[in-house]
């Protein structure tokens, strides 16, 4: 049995997995489906991770992440989770999309969150052929043509601005107008000429053929707006990714506020003892990665405490 | 040990024409191509002499990612005796390769 099992590979769970073994936790498992990095991985410019002074890719940031957190014996399996249950004597079961199981007498979970669809006619159909959700991945496609992105947010202005950098044009489509995201980028998008907004406009189909997206339909208060483009680039929020929790009978393992994110106290715990949550996937989470790396430690610290408390465990 | 074969114009139509081929369309600034990197290579070994498991760097080689409409990676295909037979964007677990090739394999 593994004295604690990390799900998910971002900053959160890594640094729970630094923590929990430099801590001298010895049987610590972080699963992760493939290399560990997270979703910041996916962000084009990150400034504001203390300690890092320079601006650095998602990417860079992530570097030697995994490295230094496998340093006192994390270990990690390439294996996606699909279910977290509870057994009778208080330990869990992680049961694997590869058919396996494995027990552990604490969970850390940290599965962090993906991003939202907006919900427009033809986003499913157009996905990966001209509706992304990441600029940095997708915006060498759109090299010198046109290109919109939909949201208000920090990301979508931010993004907007780096494909700013390699598209001839980028149409910000957003359905108010005023902006979510901190007064400098509203200003520095503003002040980009390659920026037009559409502002009070939402979007109603993506339309093009079997090569993909060729033009979206806005509407704007009572007329509509063909826009001819092949790319648009979503960022309307995320969904937290709470699949892990969700029981054969469809309840969760542990209590969810009305947006599926995880209740935890200041320690991270949940609900249920021995069930602990970190970084995008717990309520009132900052999404930034060092409010997620801090969730970490604080789960592992207190996973710890936990395990040395509840001491041998009796069989069911 | 199998490692995966790099694809570029002068082998691609040589090394897709037959048997079951996985392509994976990746770039280097790409974060969920390098998250499903080592799937790649694990799949390479334990498909050795199965299917051809195989990447093209879109930055390298942009007329075959045209060919096939490559608009967002990380894009799988799957080809069968050199017809596309299924494909896939974004990163997922290695089970999900494993049963597409599967299913192609018979």
């Amino acid at each position: 049995m593994l004295d604690l099992a990390i799900v998910g590979g971002g900053p959160a769970g890594l640094t729970a997995g630094l923590y929990a073994t430099r801590g001298g936790l010895k049987d610590v498992v972080m699963f992760e489906k493939g290399m560990p990095g997270g979703q910041i991985t996916q962000s084009s410019e990150v400034e504001n991770y203390p300690g890092v002074c320079e601006v650095v890719t998602g990417m860079e940031l992530m570097e030697c992440w995994p490295k230094q957190c496998m340093k006192f014996g994390l270990k990690h399996e390439m294996e996606e989770v699909k279910r977290i249950v509870r057994e009778c004597n208080g330990t869990f079961t992680l049961e694997l999309l590869s058919g396996g199981k494995v027990q552990a007498k604490a969970v850390i979970v940290a599965t962090g969150s993906t991003p939202r669809r907006a919900g427009f006619e033809g986003e499913d159909e157009f996905f990966g052929k001209g509706v992304s959700t990441c600029a940095t991945c997708d915006g060498f496609f759109y090299k010198d043509k046109e290109v919109a992105v939909l949201g208000g947010g920090d990301t979508a202005l931010e993004e907007a601005i780096y494909l700013s950098n390699i598209c001839s044009k980028v149409y910000l489509i957003h359905r108010r107008d005023s902006f979510r995201a901190a007064p400098a980028t509203v200003e520095r998008a503003k002040n980009n000429p390659k920026i037009e907004f559409i502002l009070n406009a939402t979007v109603k189909k993506a339309y093009g053929d079997v090569m993909g997206l060729q033009g979206l339909i806005l509407e704007q208060k009572d007329k509509e707006i063909d826009l001819k483009v092949p790319g648009i680039f979503v960022f309307v929020g995320m969904n937290v990714n709470n699949e892990v929790l969700k029981q054969e009978d469809g309840s969760f393992l542990c209590s969810v506020n009305q947006w599926g994110e995880v209740i935890v106290d200041l320690r991270m715990r949940t609900d249920v003892p021995g069930l602990f949550a970190a970084g995008d996937i717990r309520e009132h989470a900052s999404k930034q990665v060092v409010c997620a790396a801090g969730d970490g430690a604080t789960a592992a610290i207190n996973a710890i405490g936990y395990i040395e408390h509840i001491g041998e465990v009796k069989p069911c | 040990m199998g490692k995966y074969i790099e694809l570029n114009a002068s082998n691609f139509d040589e090394t897709i024409k037959d048997g079951v081929v996985l392509v994976d369309f990746w770039a280097p600034w790409c974060g969920p191509c390098r998250m499903i990197a080592p799937i790649i290579d694990e799949l390479a070994e334990e498909y050795e002499g199965k299917a051809k498991i195989c990447k093209v760097n879109t930055d390298e080689e942009q007329d075959i990612a045209i060919r096939f409409g490559i608009r967002s990676i990380p894009t799988i295909l799957f080809f069968k005796d050199g017809q596309l037979a299924d494909q896939m964007v974004g990163a997922a677990s290695k089970d999900v390769f494993k049963q597409k090739l599967d299913a192609l394999l018979g």
